[in-house]
């Protein structure tokens, strides 16, 4: 075969010319494009001028509720546009959300975990919201609970608009804790506010269900078995970090106890399963395998949706005393720095902002305890149950410990949920577990931050 | 045919004059300018910067590249305990994946190959699996090994063995991960095993059998050593694409339990993106790509010795 010689070659002009038409169409193309986010990105303009660019992490039934809000917003607002973008939750969120902002390219608002708002902070990678601005859109401290504004406070400067506090919480069957006889006359679950009263609890709800007293997330999440760890130690008055987390002072004695209670629960005593995932743990409460579910309040809907006899309350003040002390997270609204003044755009995201904030009740549905005062303290929020049942979890949050490597999702989640999880799984004794800990941080503590 | 005329025109062929081959060079690189460029976008220029980048003590919530640090980062992925267990589990892995990829696509190819009515069905059954999305596959797995209510779980005390916790026991992870990949993956190698075995002619089975060899005979003496380089090809691939394993760990473990399943890639992922700290990471993927050409280099040794040999 001599493909040189071969005629078939001479045509390859035309193909050359085929080519390079081509080029030319796709290079046309491309300048023709920068209305589009391609061309956009590209020319490094904005994406869609006058548009409100919104990005979220919002699943499942959260996911929904927010769709309605962002319709309603759409028919208040006619005159703006809006692009809402979700994403996955994590990792995948923050990473994404970082980039584009480095890249000059943020959203107009973004949800950022409070948790994670201090590093984006120390990064500059979030626009201050001035005094007078929020001012004019009523998004001033007195129409927020205290606890959540202060919380957006940084250096005296405010960077996060807050929408809820997400706590974790105790979920409960009410067939089988009428059974138990765990209802006092209203129907309302009757405290567990002592080692001993929760130990019982279980163990009645277990003789009910046949199964479990309780379950509680263990396997490949390692951040329920921070939150359920950090709910009881923190009530002991337990801190893990300081100095912005290049100190470590992680109370053994007091990590001890806790771990040694969770372990009780699911391996001496057997009242939780010691090995069971995210799913799982939810199938077998739905299932009414188990009296009681813990979790943080956003699995509402996946119960309502099983259509099962169930109710809510605060996590068990099992240490706490006068000082209850609950693992939680705020969701805020954050606006990402875009370089160069643009008052329009402060304005666009300050409105849409306004509009999340007012449509509070729905979003409380979810199970989210608003921050938005005039919702929280209407009567259609404290009518609205179980929701408004553990609304006083937001005064008593307790948030992951301030450092760069720390929030929501972060290796500090890893590092002490993986340890915590050999523990109620019955795989490590808890001074093992509290020397892992203090390994695990100690490598994190000492690295130089990366903002 | 056709494939050995071009093979032959490619390598053979004695050189046409100087002037024509310049010119269809310049034709042949405008028609592989697509690929090129996007390559050269896509791989060669990012693996260009993270080379550079691994000097640096850049980060992901910083512009630019940062302050350089010489060999700050490779020293500290060296003397840390989490990079060389991480390294370690992606060795395991590959350990515990390999040999049954390479042994149960042979056989299986085999029993297809032996089959006489019916093959498209076995060799579409056994490839099927290598189509679903990684996630999809990872779903399946963890509701199979989900503890109490799970399909192994109810099969196991079914039969009353008491089922091991697959995901959340530090000592069974790995396996329960290496079990499902084998199901997932088996597909490719075992096409690979059957397009070989169908290369085979089949006159030396009938001079082998006139010869009077059986059966067992037939494969230890003829299918085998005729399968040498599909087994090569298929062994190569294999631990290339074990030593980069991150999609099932990730959705299935996330690392651990207690990160026992933590592979480099999984490390890698957890400095740079959860840690931010993008030049630590871009350190420890170099030395992770070592690793790969180290292997790859010994494995190419193994078959330009194999086909100096035949």
């Amino acid at each position: 075969m001599s493909r040189q010689q071969s005629p078939v070659w001479r045509p390859g002009m035309s193909r050359r010319n085929f080519l390079q038409s081509v080029l030319a169409v796709t290079g046309g193309l491309t300048v023709a494009s920068c209305g589009t986010p391609l061309g956009a990105g590209l020319v490094g303009s904005d994406v869609a001028p006058g548009t409100v660019d919104y990005w979220d992490l919002f699943g499942g039934g959260d996911g929904v509720r927010m769709q309605q809000m962002l319709d309603r917003f759409r028919e208040e607002h006619p005159e703006l546009d809006l692009q809402a973008v979700t994403l996955a939750w994590g990792n995948p969120y923050y990473t994404k959300l970082s980039l584009a902002t480095l890249g000059d390219q943020p959203p107009d608002v973004a949800v950022s975990h409070l948790s994670r708002v201090p590093t984006f902070v120390a990064a500059g990678l979030l626009q201050e919201l001035l005094p007078e601005d929020l001012e004019r859109y009523e998004l001033t401290a007195e129409n927020f609970s205290e606890s959540s504004w202060e919380g957006c406070q940084i250096d005296g400067k405010t960077y996060a608009i807050p929408l809820d506090t997400h706590p974790f919480v105790l979920f409960y069957n009410t067939d089988i804790c009428a059974e138990a006889g765990l209802l006092d006359g209203d129907d309302q679950l009757v405290p567990l506010d002592s080692e001993e009263a929760l130990v019982d609890a279980l163990t009645r709800a277990k003789e009910v269900s046949g199964e479990w007293g309780a379950v509680c997330s263990l396997d490949a999440d390692t951040a329920t078995n921070w939150r359920i760890f950090q709910s009881l130690y923190s009530q002991l008055g337990g801190e893990v970090l300081a100095e912005d987390g290049t100190e470590i002072v992680l109370d053994d004695d007091k990590a001890l106890q806790v771990l040694d209670y969770l372990k009780s629960l699911s391996v001496d005593n057997a009242l939780m399963p010691s090995s069971v995932d995210y799913g799982g743990a939810v199938a077998l409460f739905a299932s009414g395998k188990a009296g009681f579910y813990m979790q943080g309040e956003w699995e509402i809907a996946t119960f309502q949706t099983a259509e099962m006899p169930f109710s809510m309350t605060l996590f068990p003040n099992v240490y706490g005393g006068s000082d209850y002390a609950v693992q939680a997270d705020l969701h805020t609204l954050v606006v990402p720095m875009r370089s160069g003044e643009d008052q329009e755009r402060t304005d666009r995201a300050l409105t849409f902002i306004q509009s999340l904030l007012g449509q509070s009740l729905t979003w409380a549905e979810g199970g989210h305890v608003p921050a938005w005062l005039p919702v929280q303290e209407s009567a259609e929020y404290q009518d609205l149950h179980p929701q408004s049942n553990y609304a006083a979890a937001a005064d008593a949050a307790v948030l992951d410990p301030p450092a760069w490597y720390s929030g929501s999702g972060s290796n500090f989640e890893i590092v002490m949920g993986s340890a915590i999880a050999t523990v109620r799984a019955g795989q490590a004794e808890p001074d093992v577990a509290i020397a892992q800990m203090h390994d695990d941080l100690q490598v994190l503590a000492d690295t130089a931050p990366p903002v | 045919m056709t494939t050995q005329t071009i093979a032959g025109a490619g390598t053979v062929a004695p050189a046409p004059p100087v002037q024509r081959r310049r010119g269809r060079g310049r034709q042949a690189l405008l028609f592989l300018a697509p690929f090129l460029i996007l390559y050269l976008l896509f791989v060669i220029g990012p693996t260009i910067y993270m080379l550079i980048m691994s000097f640096f003590d850049s980060s992901l919530v910083r512009p630019g590249l940062g302050s350089f640090t010489g060999l700050g980062n490779y020293i500290e992925a060296l003397s840390s305990e989490d990079f060389w267990s991480s390294l370690w589990h992606t060795i395991w892995f590959t350990i515990l994946t390999t040999p049954p990829l390479v042994a149960l696509a042979f056989v299986f190819a085999l029993l297809a190959d032996r089959v006489g009515r019916g093959r498209w069905f076995f060799r579409f059954a056994f490839f099927v699996p290598y189509l679903l999305p990684s996630a999809v596959m990872a779903l399946i797995w963890i509701w199979i090994y989900t503890p109490a209510i799970g399909l192994a779980s109810d099969w196991l005390t079914s039969i009353g063995i008491t089922p091991p916790n697959f995901l959340g026991d530090p000592n069974w992870a790995m396996i329960s991960v290496v079990i499902a990949t084998v199901w997932w993956t088996l597909g490719f190698n075992f096409v690979l095993y059957l397009a070989g075995m169908q290369d085979i002619p089949r006159d030396l089975y009938e001079a082998a059998s006139i010869d009077g060899a059986g059966p067992f005979q037939q494969i230890t003496r003829i299918t085998i050593p005729m399968l040498g380089r599909t087994t090569t090809l298929v062994a190569v691939l294999q631990v290339i694409a074990s030593l980069k394993i991150f999609d099932q760990i990730y959705l299935m473990t996330t690392g651990g339990p207690n990160f026992s399943t933590r592979t480099s890639l999984l490390y890698i992922y957890d400095v740079s993106f959860t840690d931010f700290r993008t030049g630590y990471g871009a350190a420890v993927s170099m030395l992770l790509f070592v690793v790969i050409l180290i292997v790859s280099f010994i494995w190419l040794g193994i078959v330009s010795r194999q086909e100096r040999g035949v």
